[in-house]
């Protein structure tokens, strides 16, 4: 488990460089099990304290047991939850039939953007992974947005030597990816090394034949065939499997990703 | 990834080259050709080119943005994962393009091991060259040559062995050798995964096998400890010093020196979350947190190591530094300095040559470096900085300079330059690390007097009344319940310095120095001016510094006319009339530096947390 722990030292170091650079500091939390081992991960690098903020975006088309985890992990890790909803889309009637774009753009991106400038956060913690999609193969650690949120992937800063880019303009802020390193695989290790609570019914078999690899909207996101009942069996199916992750996620289709990205999505 | 099995070891490759001689294409080859796409991947590719009608290319895989498709080069680095063996690979496609230098040197810092590409037909290029001579001084020190495209000179070995023998050559100025120099073809997966007839006069690895031969770097637990304190934290009872090892090993026990301050202590805990028991010892790329026996004031940026193995202290270092940002580097002008967890200004003090990438040879120099540049300088940091030399420890030998909002370069020290202070430091840091100590410490003594100690100067030109407000002053804080006391140079003169002429001012100095030092260490705040010491005032107190460090030393600069703005001064008063109110102001920086607490009593609060 040598590499997992070496992950863990980066990812430690990258979250305490956050808080020491950046006074308004929050994570995003999706409950999903990406999200959940960075949470765990502040609790490492902070001695069982999450000293900032967690936000979630809450479209109001998540699975129900997603709110009850998250409430219950508020509760027991004492975590000051922030949530953020775009009511004024939703009350306009916003959900996917509309166009799986346009409802990600309205509830997820600006949701985000509406807390963001209401809050005035200048540094975001998130759990985006390298391997998840191409465009995040991209990604710096810490890697900056402009006023609208937008990303100017053709002009990244350079980062080298574990050397962050901390400073900024005004009214920008900057996205900070402590698990860009992560695989897939490395996140259920790391689950099971630390056994972190994770959302079990969701992400195992309960003996329907099927779970969720890739967790989001309910009317968005599909289960996938698995007979894995365990984190073992996860382990090993995914050892085993060329399929892509996010093979479940429609907005991910054809380039639906990084025009999302490009316009400040997670 | 069906290929994927339970390993523990991870590396992290740098894939480099000059624009278009393959790079994204060795990659996908490489990918497609050991089954580790995703299910449809290539499908969803290929769909797409035909879809626009032009050719499939396996750098498509890679190159994510739609313009990077479009313009068919790579603009910005991607990490991939890949396994093989026992290896779990993080390669990183760098961009081989000019322009996106700056995303190169952010791929090639991550990188233990490289694999550079060069075009048969094209052979060794600019960016060839200067990809060389970046990884040198990036610290990726294994490197193996592929020449690419051998399919376009028919594999031809005398092509390739011209190739060889001339990057060869270049490579060995560098004091790199590579591990092979491969011939291949990344479009035709010629020695890519598999060994082909194509080329049956090589015999060496293919692509594939040659990534199992680049060894894991793990010499550095073997050195002294190298530990910069990344943040000290007091979230409970715990008082913590966190931060990355960068070299050795620590110990529960061990005595820490803390450079540049000098100040030490033992190891008392070592912190976890979440294991038990918790830690007796810790190495070199592990993020810890540590508690120490006894209370002393450590700040972020501070280096700790064991006594007899210190890291170097100095103002000025001579060092290697290759410039991405868009305005030049230029002599003179203030960059922040980030070495390790350190930050500190700086300036270019002088630029001896710059380094032309392709020939090496030097260009005679000028006062800046372009963009792109690397070149050969020594800088100056406003105050002192603790530092290693790079061919000793990589971490603390090489730093990062930003200008204005960016991380614009990146250097490798080459030297420690002696500055004017450096026999007083190192008389300093061996009177520490002798010293005595009493059962009560300077945290302790802060808590009860409501301060902690301090030098306060009074600087500037005759007849600005700077001794009237240090009385002032004095008088104040004693009425307030400080320990405050006016120490005039002039009063050392006919007793401790009753040996000394006239011409033995600096001496004299540094006798105040000492004496300023014994007073701080019982918790004092030391007020004097700078009138009678007969030396530049820049002179007097950068030795006051040096002699009481960590003690801070306050200065109070006091002109006649319109303040100039005095760059080091933490005030400045201009022909002042209300001395009462000046006193005043003094006592609120005070406050602000965290060394006066708001109030005083049972429990001093300090703006800075002890």
């Amino acid at each position: 488990m040598k590499h997992i722990r070496q992950l863990e030292d980066q990812s430690v170091f990258i979250l305490r460089e956050a808080y020491k650079h950046f006074d308004h500091l929050a994570m995003l939390w999706s409950m999903g099990k990406d999200s959940t081992v960075l949470l765990w991960l502040a609790r490492k690098a902070f001695f069982g304290h999450v000293p900032f903020p967690l936000i979630h975006i809450d479209t109001s088309f998540k699975i129900p047991e997603m709110i009850e985890y998250r409430d219950r992990l508020a509760r027991e890790w004492r975590l000051n939850l922030v949530i953020g909803q775009n009511t004024a889309a939703l009350a306009n009637g916003m959900n996917h039939t509309n166009g799986r774009v346009e409802c990600c753009t309205a509830l997820k991106t600006n949701g985000l953007k509406l807390l963001m400038d209401e809050k005035g956060y200048t540094g975001l913690i998130l759990g985006v992974r390298a391997d998840e999609e191409s465009t995040r193969a991209k990604e710096r650690y810490f890697s900056p947005r402009d006023k609208n949120n937008e990303w100017d992937f053709r002009d990244q800063p350079p980062e080298l030597w574990d050397q962050f880019k901390t400073s900024f303009p005004p009214d920008t802020h900057i996205r900070i990816h402590p698990l860009l390193d992560w695989t897939e695989i490395n996140i259920w290790e790391y689950i099971k090394l630390e056994q972190i609570p994770f959302l079990e019914n969701l992400y195992l078999d309960q003996g329907t034949g099927s779970r969720y690899r890739s967790l989001g909207c309910a009317p968005c996101t599909t289960p996938i065939q698995s007979t894995a009942k365990t984190v073992d069996a996860i382990i090993t199916e995914l050892r085993n499997s060329n399929v892509a992750e996010r093979a479940g996620r429609a907005q991910d289709e054809g380039r639906g990703m990084e025009l999302l990205r490009k316009e400040g999505y997670m | 990834m069906s290929i994927d099995t339970p390993t523990s070891e991870t590396m992290n490759i740098v894939i480099v080259g000059h624009v278009d001689h393959g790079k994204s294409t060795l990659l996908g080859r490489l990918y497609a050709d050991t089954g580790s796409l995703p299910e449809g991947k290539l499908d969803k590719i290929q769909a797409i080119c035909r879809q626009q009608g032009k050719e499939f290319e396996y750098a498509f895989l890679f190159d994510a943005f739609l313009e990077e498709q479009e313009q068919g080069i790579t603009i910005d680095t991607a990490r991939t994962f890949f396994s093989w063996g026992n290896r779990h690979y993080i390669i990183i496609d760098a961009p081989g393009h000019k322009e996106f230098l700056k995303n190169m040197v952010s791929g090639a810092a991550r990188a233990e091991a490289a694999l550079l590409i060069i075009d048969a037909l094209e052979g060794v290029k600019e960016q060839s060259k200067r990809h060389g001579l970046l990884l040198s001084m990036l610290g990726v020190k294994q490197v193996t040559v592929v020449v690419n495209k051998m399919d376009l000179v028919n594999y031809r070995e005398d092509v390739f062995a011209s190739i060889e023998k001339e990057y060869r050559v270049f490579l060995e100025q560098l004091k790199v050798t590579p591990q092979y120099v491969i011939p291949a073809s990344a479009k035709q997966g010629v020695n890519i995964a598999t060994s082909s007839p194509q080329t049956p006069w090589y015999q060496g690895p293919t692509v594939l096998d040659s990534l199992g031969h680049f060894q894991l770097e793990t010499a550095r637990t073997e050195q002294a400890l190298r530990f910069p304190i990344q943040d000290v934290y007091k979230f409970d009872a715990r008082r913590i010093l966190v931060g990355r090892i960068t070299a050795g090993k620590l110990n529960l026990g061990d005595h820490l020196v803390f450079s540049p301050s000098n100040k030490s202590a033992n190891v008392q805990t070592i912190e976890a979350f979440n294991i038990d028991p918790s830690p007796m010892h810790a190495q070199a790329g592990q993020s810890v947190g540590i508690t120490l026996d006894e209370q002393i004031f450590v700040e972020r940026g501070e280096i700790a190591s064991q006594h007899a193995s210190s890291p170097l202290v100095s103002t000025c270092l001579r060092a290697h530094v290759f410039w991405l940002g868009q305005r030049p580097l230029t002599l003179n002008q203030n960059y922040l300095l980030r070495l390790a967890t350190r930050e500190v200004s700086c300036q270019v003090t002088a630029i001896h040559r710059i380094v032309d990438a392709t020939d090496l040879d030097d260009i005679q120099t000028e006062s800046k470096v372009q963009r792109n540049e690397v070149a050969d300088i020594t800088l100056r940091t406003k105050s002192p900085i603790a530092f290693d030399v790079y061919a000793d420890f990589e971490v603390t030998g090489r730093f990062v300079l930003v200008d204005h909002y960016d991380v614009s370069g990146g250097g490798i020290i080459t030297e420690r330059v002696h500055d004017e202070q450096e026999s007083l430091r190192t008389e300093a840091r061996e009177r520490d690390s002798a010293w005595v100590k009493g059962v009560v410490g300077p945290e302790e003594r802060a808590q009860h007097y409501g301060h902690r100690s301090a030098v306060i100067l009074f600087a500037g030109s005759d007849t600005t009344s700077k001794a009237f407000l240090a009385r002032k002053l004095e008088a104040l804080l004693v009425a307030e319940g400080r320990h405050a006391y006016l120490l005039d140079a002039e009063n050392l003169r006919r007793g401790l310095d009753a040996d000394l002429s006239e011409t033995q001012a600096t001496e004299a100095v540094r006798r105040y120095g000492e004496v300023a030092k014994l007073l701080t260490d019982t918790g004092l705040l030391v007020i004097s001016t700078t009138n009678s010491f007969n030396r530049p005032t820049s002179e007097v107190i950068q030795t006051i510094q040096t002699l009481v460090n960590p003690t801070n030393v306050v200065t109070i600069h006091m002109t006649k006319e319109i303040p100039l703005l005095q760059e080091d001064a933490d005030l400045t008063f201009a022909g002042p009339e209300n001395f009462e109110d000046c006193a005043h102001q003094v006592i609120a920086t005070l406050k602000q530096k965290g060394i006066l607490a708001e109030s005083l009593g049972t429990h001093p609060e300090f703006q800075y947390s002890i």
